[in-house]
């Protein structure tokens, strides 16, 4: 049984549907990696994963459960799963600490010493001992997302929901965010990331997805899909992109 | 910051010129604006000295032995008046947080009390202060209910805390719609609820923003204070209608005057401090 399974998912915006009956099995400790255009749903696919926005049609499981029931606890559910954003939505009035603390004290009731310690050795762990105590402000923007991943971990979810996390990034900062997710996978963490990095997604996907316009178009290894994809607008999607590096 | 290596700075000719004529300028437009600054003063107290009833105003409003003579009676007054609202803040505070914080549940079930909400804000804002004043001081005990109160101060106050409860509930709906919608998405993906998203992430950033318009509020207030006289508490106002009306005088009034500004300056110019402060925080720049 696959950890999550998204079993064909609508969702639609004023009429104007932008996920067209999405299928996908994730495995533990599996490493998916979303591609496409913006607008092709990547990231809507995300946040209906997080129940942060609600499925128009089909059923969204994991570890067994059915997440999208009507009457499903929303909170306990988003407990098992982080997500990380584009734009870090860090807690701009908290310290470094107390943004990876909230969660772990608030919600799962650790001991806030314990919570504590365990950011520190997870800052220490990511190279950010010494921002404990400073507030996001003060950090560069590869500093913030990555104190940002590390607030999602701190809860210890399931799976990791990682939303274009790198765009938001100077190209020099985007290396060390990747050296984290790099760090997760070999942690075996389960992880479902929409990228536009495709040297990152061939190198750490065991599967890519290519959505078009809401349909989720092909999938493969990433060889597969970088090098012989079978669909026309694939690969029309990697030459353009292709083009666009080189420039 | 000190740069590593490269070569000393010693300041060009051009450069000590330009700060040079810089300084001139400087020292000029200073020059200028306190000789603007006597002159319309002095212009202005002429012409106020110079008016024809500037005698009888002399005598009726700032006569210093009526002032002596009154001014006790008017400091006595203007204690109630802060008692007034330091009584009436707190509970404003409360009230104006608790009705923001309804109006912005979105469950159903709470319909009634958001459209209770609603309603209180609809009205407390539309209705003058004055009138309230009157409808609550005299409507209340008119009802001959057991239990409600008939001090008119309770009563005043009561009716500055309906009103001004209401406009305060709107500052800080306004600050809570002010944070951006990812800071609650990412607390409630992090698996907070509704009421700990509010609590820890969107409430403090919402009343750090709303602080300066707060008090705002809140001097106009202390000023507000005075209108509850008109129920018969004897207040500053009160304390400087009866000396006046006894003595044909209305040095008091002054007195009562200059004691509201006292009070309500410093808090205006701590109200500017802290949007200044604000402000440069903004300019710092964050990212979010």
């Amino acid at each position: 049984m696959s950890l999550l399974t998204i079993d064909g998912v609508w969702k639609a915006y004023h009429q104007h549907p932008v996920l067209r009956g999405i299928d996908l099995e994730v495995e533990a400790h599996q490493v998916v990696c979303l591609i496409g255009a913006s607008g092709s749903g990547k990231s809507t696919l995300l946040r209906c994963v997080n129940l942060l926005e609600t499925v128009d049609d089909g059923a969204i499981h994991l570890d067994g459960a059915e997440i999208t029931a009507v009457d499903a606890d929303q909170d306990a559910i988003r407990q098992q799963i982080g997500i990380v954003f584009q734009s870090y939505n860090l807690f701009p009035h908290m310290s470094v600490l107390d943004n990876i603390t909230l969660a772990p004290t608030r919600v799962h009731k650790v001991p806030r010493k314990q919570a504590a310690e365990q950011a520190r050795e997870l800052l220490g762990r990511f190279g950010l001992a010494e921002k404990a105590d400073e507030y996001p402000d003060r950090l560069s923007g590869g500093q913030q997302q990555r104190v940002a991943i590390i607030r999602a971990l701190a809860g210890r979810p399931k799976v990791m929901l990682l939303d274009e996390i790198t765009s938001a990034l100077d190209p020099e900062l985007v290396t060390e965010v990747m050296g984290i997710v790099r760090e997760l996978k070999d942690g075996g963490m389960t992880m479902v990331m929409a990228t536009h990095e495709m040297g990152f997604a061939r190198e750490i996907a065991d599967t890519v997805c290519f959505l078009d316009g809401g349909v989720l178009l092909e999938r493969g290894t990433p060889e597969q899909i970088f090098s012989e994809p079978v669909e026309e607008r694939t690969r029309d999607f990697l030459r353009r992109v292709l083009e666009s590096r080189r420039m | 910051m000190t740069t590593s290596t490269g070569p000393a700075w010693v300041k060009s000719e051009r450069q000590l010129e330009r700060e040079r004529l810089r300084r001139r300028a400087g020292l000029r437009s200073a020059g200028v604006a306190s000789a603007s600054t006597i002159a319309f003063l002095v212009l202005a107290g002429v012409l106020i000295v110079t008016s024809p009833g500037w005698d009888r105003v002399q005598r009726t409003f700032l006569s210093w032995p009526d002032f002596t003579a009154s001014f006790p009676d008017v400091l006595r007054g203007f204690g109630e008046n802060i008692v007034m609202f330091l009584i009436a803040e707190p509970l404003i505070l409360v009230i104006g947080l608790l009705v923001a914080m309804v109006r912005s549940v979105k469950a159903p079930v709470f319909f009634p009390l958001r459209a209770l909400a609603v309603l209180y804000t609809d009205l407390f804002r539309g209705v003058p202060t004055l009138l309230l004043i009157f409808l609550v001081g005299f409507g209340v005990p008119a009802l001959d209910l057991q239990g409600t109160p008939s001090d008119p101060m309770v009563l005043g106050v009561s009716a500055l805390v309906l009103s001004y409860g209401a406009y305060v509930a709107e500052v800080f709906r306004a600050g809570i719609d002010s944070v951006h919608p990812s800071q609650r998405a990412a607390a409630r993906s992090l698996g907070l609820s509704h009421l700990q998203t509010m609590r820890f992430v969107v409430l403090p950033q919402a009343i750090r923003r709303v602080i300066p318009p707060l008090l705002n509020d809140f001097i106009s207030l202390q000023k507000d204070t005075a209108l509850v006289a008109t129920l018969g508490v004897v207040e500053t106002l009160r304390q400087a209608q009866i000396y006046s009306a006894e003595h044909f005088n209305y040095t008091p009034y002054v007195g009562a005057a200059v004691l509201f500004i006292a009070l309500t300056v410093p808090l205006a110019r701590f109200t500017d401090y802290l949007a200044r402060r604000s402000e440069q925080r903004r300019e710092a720049g964050s990212t979010t």
